[in-house]
């Protein structure tokens, strides 16, 4: 405990242990995980994972827990995720962390479909939770601690064997005006052959610098179908944490896709473990930042078990004084012959200032696999701006189109037509506001 | 895919119970007493003869380690190391005044790694090494002429330099060649200038060490616009027990010059780990080039992973100049843990480095190597070649930096890694750190078996080749290059590894 702010997480903790949702096991949990961030305090850029995101340094204080939203706050929370509107997803919304019951569709609820908050089933103690609660989020992460210490409410889905879930989930998480901070954890167990898409998307207003600390645990059973989108959309000066943890069955279909705009500080990181044999995995991500935001990306992709197939591409675009990160770890365990994994990672610069760090690590145990990497930095291609400017497109336009093709490649991994479309859009109000910006 | 049958073997006739240098030479030397205090720098500055200012920078050094940690981050495990139970200086008693009063037990240790110290012999190609077990390069000697062709030698032995050969040759064409110990007496004015101006006094830990108590090693100084007429090379060689050998290289390449030199590395078998922890600084001036290959075979421990030599070394080029040109090339077999990133510092504009790379890790090998390239100046290019070879139980790391600096335009970088695993009890891993801070820099970092598959293989395939057969020979092409990096004179273990081929390779 140095800094300021790990002090002042030090007392928020102490001030909250007793009214957080859950006791006896989960509260052992609380005071356990505690314990691992109390050790290692705020991680720095001595700390390996976190060598180009010093939270220490970029981390000046720790925001006050939130208290639960006013009447104000649901009211603003109610457009929220305009963009993502069309998907006709059934919508569970977080404002300022907490499940708002009367802004989410939790009418008319499929067969085999479950859905609730986390802080009642914590405090119903609830046994499937706590079958599944911490079981995925490693407990050595300083960030996945702090979020286990501390987290208050969340999602808790569960989709019965063979089910087809035909509705989308999105969760929904929006913050207030509040400089405050949201602690959430979810967790989904999706259960042998069933299939589901999960949205996640984080908002918030662009003056306060809100902090957000957000996990899920994802169980996808043998045969699971599971595509997985989280969109981070954060207020100019907030904090954004997040971690996705998840265990694959096998020969299940999975794709993740990770689009981060938003945001001062933005961490996402993504555990994956390949647990049964000849799954597929797409895990994509784009990252699109400007100004002096900082955008990290950390990957750990852990084969088990043989002949699982996994393909990781992560672009990142950056203007102004922007800093993108991406650290991605293949891990081939020793039995995990026959594994196909490839990662790439491309960084686009657009302003001489930006940087772009890569670390796209193979850790291989197993003979006989095909792995592999790549990885490139750079600026856009002169030639091919030249070549579409010697046909009429103006300079502005022709950079854009480029653009868009760069993370084209990335987006159209995305299976759902519609939430393609809406990353498209999204990809291209980025690239409009950048063209209003004095030259 | 898994490594064919081929490369198996190759590996296995290198694997750590085949170990050819083991033997230990019955010399009798003179030590400093063991641990490491002040007494012990004074000593062995005291042994050297140094004048005040280096025994100061040394005591600096000291002082500064003891206030150090050893570095944790790398891949690689191994048990405290007693820093008090090592002696720090070891030398043959007959200290020669020349060439011919060599004891010949030294000579007969050269002659049996083959290693030619008589200059005469070394000229007619007559040397060839005692143990014979080199068959294809006694082929491969008789049809280039039988010769080592003319390689000037600096043998280190235990803490000394025994030999230095070709010094007047060399002399004439104004390059300097001498152990580092000889250098300070005779032209202090350039080692001050240029020692510690790469690897700094208190760059880390084992580099720190290292300035506080490197005993010998070589120093190069090639004049402007020279060629150096022949390959140097140093050859370093422990005998003694319980002792670490702490040699310190520097060579300079003034404005214009070229030099090409060579190290390689033996050491007896025993069962205790034993420390190596050197220092190579090169400076390459305007329009500079200097090649620097290693061939590093230390005792790399038995089949159950005792004994060994830890090898944690600091290597590093700097382009001081513009349009200067570094390159390094090693072919690591050795040592118990390898702890090893020789980088280039691309200061000057249009500065070049390169990093060519084969590390081979059998039994319980620990390697964790690689380079990094630092982009400093404008339009700078660099490029990496690392193939790692892992089998037994050994892990074998690369771990390789690239970095632009904002003023960097135009800065470069193409890197290729692979490696192959031999079994499933070791591990082979890729840690590469790509870092671009400016928006005119184009890096790139890929795998072979992408870049190498479908043309090529279609191509060999339509002439009637197997797959497995096109794709060891594009592979076995690709292995070469970096083969071809080393000068033919020293290349008796690359020519044993020359027939490896990759297939099976995971980026």
């Amino acid at each position: 405990m140095k800094t300021a702010a790990e002090a002042a997480l030090a007392q928020t903790f102490s001030q909250a242990r007793d009214r957080l949702p859950g006791s006896g096991a989960i509260a052992a949990q609380r005071e356990a995980a505690f314990d691992v961030f109390a050790k290692a305090g705020l991680p720095h850029r001595r700390v390996e994972e976190w060598k180009y995101t010093d939270l220490r340094a970029l981390m000046r204080e720790a925001k006050p827990l939130a208290a639960p939203p006013d009447a104000a706050a649901k009211a603003r929370a109610k457009t929220a995720a305009a963009m993502l509107g069309d998907l006709e997803a059934r919508r569970l919304v977080f404002v300022d962390g907490v499940f708002v019951p009367e802004l989410s569709d939790i009418a008319k609820i499929e067969a085999g479909l479950r859905v609730g908050s986390l802080a009642d089933a914590l405090c119903a103690g609830d046994s499937a939770l706590t079958a599944h609660l911490g079981k995925l989020a490693p407990t050595g992460d300083v960030a996945v601690a702090l979020n286990t210490a501390l987290m208050g409410d969340g999602a808790v889905i569960y989709a019965a064997p063979g089910a087809t879930i035909e509705r989308p989930l999105h969760l929904v998480f929006v913050s207030s005006e509040k400089p405050v901070a949201t602690f959430t954890r979810s967790v989904m167990v999706v259960e042998p052959g069933a299939r589901v898409m999960l949205i996640e998307s984080y908002e918030g207003p662009a003056g306060s610098d809100y902090q957000v600390n957000a996990a899920i645990e994802l169980f996808v059973g043998d045969g699971a179908h599971v595509d997985y989108v989280k969109t981070i959309g954060e207020g100019a000066e907030a904090m954004h944490v997040s971690t996705l943890a998840a265990a694959i069955g096998a020969k299940a279909r999975f794709n993740s896709f990770t689009f981060t705009a938003g945001g001062a500080v933005v961490r996402n990181q993504l555990y994956l473990r390949f647990d049964g044999e000849d799954t597929v995995a797409g895990i994509r991500g784009a990252t699109l930042v400007r100004g002096r935001q900082h955008a990290d990306t950390t990957l750990m992709a852990t084969h088990i078990a043989r002949g699982c197939q996994s393909r990781e591409m992560f672009k990142a675009v950056l203007d102004d004084e922007a800093h993108s990160v991406f650290q991605g770890r293949i891990v081939v365990r020793q039995g995990a012959q026959k594994t196909d994994a490839k990662m790439m990672t491309q960084a686009l610069l657009l302003s001489e200032r930006a940087e772009a760090d890569n670390k796209p690590e193979l850790e291989i145990f197993a003979d006989d696999v095909q792995c592999g990497h790549g990885a490139t930095a750079g600026a856009l291609d002169d030639e091919l701006k030249f070549y579409l400017m010697a046909r009429g497109i103006p300079a502005a336009e022709a950079e854009s189109l480029l653009i868009q093709a760069f993370l084209g490649e990335a987006i159209e991994g995305i299976e759902d037509a519609g939430l393609r479309e809406a990353l498209i859009e999204s990809v291209a109000a980025w690239l409009k506001a950048r063209g209003q910006k004095p030259v | 895919m898994p490594a064919v049958q081929e490369t198996v073997d190759q590996v296995r006739r290198i694997d750590v119970d085949q170990y050819k240098y083991g033997f230990v030479t019955p010399i009798d030397s003179e030590k400093a007493p063991k641990g490491l205090s002040e007494e012990t720098v004074r000593f062995i500055s005291a042994k050297k003869n140094e004048p005040e200012w280096m025994l100061n920078w040394r005591l600096d050094a000291y002082r500064r380690w003891l206030t150090m940690r050893e570095p944790k981050w790398a891949k690689v495990e191994y048990g405290p190391i007693d820093y008090q139970d090592i002696y720090y200086y070891a030398a043959p008693k007959r200290a020669p005044a020349s060439l011919d009063e060599i004891d010949p037990e030294i000579l007969r240790t050269y002659e049996k790694l083959g290693i030619p110290l008589r200059e005469r012999e070394a000229l007619l190609g007559i040397q060839k090494p005692a143990d014979g077990d080199a068959e294809g390069m006694d082929e491969e000697r008789a049809e280039n002429g039988g010769g080592y062709g003319r390689v000037a030698v600096d043998a280190v032995f235990d803490s000394v330099s025994v030999a230095t050969t070709f010094k007047t040759e060399l002399a004439k064409a104004g390059v300097l060649f001498m152990p580092i110990s000889e250098a300070i007496q005779q032209h202090p004015q350039l080692v001050k200038k240029y020692l510690g101006s790469v690897v700094p006094i208190s760059d880390n830990f084992f580099a720190t060490l290292n300035s506080a108590v490197f005993s010998d090693g070589s120093f190069v100084y090639v004049p402007p616009g020279v060629r150096c007429p022949m390959e140097l090379s140093t050859y370093f060689r422990i005998n003694e027990r319980n002792t670490g050998q702490f040699e310190r290289t520097l060579i300079i390449a003034d404005k214009g010059s070229y030099v090409s030199y060579l190290e390689g590395c033996t050491a007896p078998v025993r069962d205790e780990n034993q420390l190596h922890a050197a220092v190579v600084e090169l400076i390459a001036l305007d329009d500079a080039e200097i090649k620097y290959s290693t061939i590093q075979n230390w005792y790399p421990g038995d089949a159950q992973g005792r004994g060994g030599v830890y090898n944690f070394v600091t290597k590093r080029g700097d382009c001081r100049g513009k349009n200067a040109k570094i390159s390094w090339t090693q072919l690591e077999t050795g040592s118990a843990i390898t702890w090893k990133y020789p980088s280039c510092i691309l200061r000057g504009d249009n500065s070049r480095g390169e990093f060519y790379s084969i590390a081979i890790s059998n039994g319980h090998q620990q390697v964790d190597s690689g380079t990094k390239m630092l982009h400093l100046g404008k339009n700078t290019t660099s490029r990496i070649i690392s193939k790692g070879i892992a089998a037994g139980h050994s892990n074998n790391t690369y771990r390789g930096l690239v970095t632009a600096h904002r003023r960097a335009t135009g800065a470069r970088n193409f890197t290729n890694c692979d490696s192959l695993l031999i079994g499933d009890k070791c591990g082979a891993h890729t840690v590469p750190y790509i870092e671009a801070k400016n928006s005119s820099t184009v890096f790139e970092h890929e795998a072979t078996t992408s870049k190498i598959s479908e043309d090529m293989l279609f191509y060999c395939m339509q002439r009637g080749l197997s797959e497995e057969e096109a794709v060891a020979l594009v592979v076995n092409g690709f292995v070469k290059d970096v083969l071809q990096q080393l000068p033919m004179e020293f290349a008796v273990e690359a020519q044993k590894l020359i027939s490896i081929s990759l297939e099976g390779s995971v980026g």
